[in-house]
């Protein structure tokens, strides 16, 4: 069965990439990535979604980038169209996302995918997010928040690599301040680095931070790879 | 003992339809998984659940490999692709009803899974048109939602429960 990745970047699509890559019987063939110009996109995580090109480079596997002004049902337009064309070029049988618990977001793209009779994989789906956290740390995931929109978390945050310390502390403004642990709600965003799959880790060269209010984001401005 | 069928041909679609259900039933009581072509040992278990599918699974349909449900006298629960199987099993008729995301939907029937209106995740092809066997317990707009065997504890929801409506399902562990 031949796949393609709904691609963001981030630990979500990274991990269901890996669970995909994993599955007996699947070859996942192609990434999707959509830029969107609309950075309160309703479908697609946003910081540092350029890093994909890199990303891809190191999977090894080739990287269907489309750009959509990211208006709220116009860009599911935009992801069908990329979505159609990995099934021209690629021939793939279905698609895989790294959704959790968006139905939002899970419904628009099993939608999509009936349309074009394509089987649709949330392998993620429901999936503790304090449980999921551990797993990619645990499966040596390189994984930092490259972006945060919820109080009571501040510019600290920006950089900071996914570890044991850091679910910690997520998991405590679980309980205070009822922020998804895994940033479901848009709470906190991130980009991977590096995962077991990587033939290469993602070397940071430059980034840039900006925070305001209760939200901020962490470009990468330079970024190279480099052997692990 | 609580068992869920995985009526899954698709490892990835097990993790979607499957797991999420596992880990609300393992809250309440043990559990068990087995593959709708696994022999079951009846005597196990006090409840069985019988999973959803993906839109595009088809391979289920195979109703001689249920055979066991007019055996098993305990509850049963059959979502989605499972509400299908225990429909024909006892003479229903499938019949085309798509719907993908949130519904609004209405109770008809006094039951002991839920009542009034409510909101459901959907993701079928298909839905019933009930033998008389069953009694409709509740539908959306366009479909029938629910059905309950009229002499049996079995029951049958087209849409997911364990998304948005896990009390269903606690509700039913709990029969």
């Amino acid at each position: 069965m031949r796949l393609c990745v709904l691609y963001s970047g981030g630990k979500d699509s990274t991990y269901a990439l890996k669970k995909a890559m994993e599955t007996d019987d699947v070859d996942v063939v192609c990434l999707i990535s959509l830029l969107s110009e609309n950075k309160e996109s309703y479908m697609f995580h946003t910081p540092n979604i350029n890093i994909t090109k890199l990303q891809a480079e190191t999977i090894g596997l080739p990287l269907i980038q489309k750009t959509t002004p990211g208006e709220k049902e116009k860009e599911l337009f935009d992801l069908k169209k990329a979505i159609y064309e990995a099934k021209n070029e690629y021939g793939i049988d279905g698609v895989v996302t790294g959704a959790i618990e968006s139905v939002y977001q899970a419904s628009r793209v099993q939608q999509i995918c009936d349309e074009l009779n394509l089987w649709c994989f949330n392998p993620l789906w429901l999936k503790d997010q304090v449980e999921l956290l551990k797993e990619i740390v645990e499966n040596e995931f390189e994984v930092i928040i490259s972006g945060i929109a919820a109080y009571p978390l501040d510019k600290r945050w920006l950089g900071r690599k996914i570890d044991y310390k850091v679910i910690y502390e997520l998991v405590k403004m679980k309980e205070k301040f009822s922020i998804s642990p895994s940033g479901e709600g848009g709470e906190i965003e991130t980009t991977v680095l590096d995962a077991p799959f990587f033939r290469k880790r993602i070397k940071i060269t430059d980034f840039n931070t900006f925070y305001r209010g209760n939200s901020g984001v962490y470009i990468i401005k330079g970024a190279e790879l480099v052997d692990k | 003992m609580i068992l869920i069928v995985d009526m899954n041909s698709k490892q990835l679609s097990s993790l979607e339809f499957v797991e999420p259900l596992k880990n609300i039933v393992m809250k309440f009581d043990n559990c068990e998984t087995k593959h709708y072509t696994d022999a079951i040992e009846l005597d196990r278990y006090d409840k069985i659940i019988i999973s959803g599918t993906a839109l595009k699974e088809n391979d289920y349909f195979k109703p001689t490999l249920f055979e066991w449900v007019e055996e098993f006298q305990r509850p049963i629960l059959g979502i989605c692709a499972g509400m299908e199987i225990l429909g024909i099993l006892f003479g229903s008729k499938l019949i085309n009803c798509k719907e993908i995301g949130m519904q609004k939907i209405t109770t008809i029937k006094d039951n002991k899974l839920f009542s009034s209106e409510f909101n459901a995740y959907e993701l079928h092809n298909y839905s019933l048109d009930p033998s008389e066997d069953f009694e409709v317990l509740s539908t959306s707009k366009n479909c029938i939602q629910a059905i309950k065997h009229k002499e049996k504890e079995i029951y049958g929801v087209m849409f997911h429960p364990e998304v948005k409506n896990k009390e269903i399902i606690q509700r039913f562990l709990s029969i």
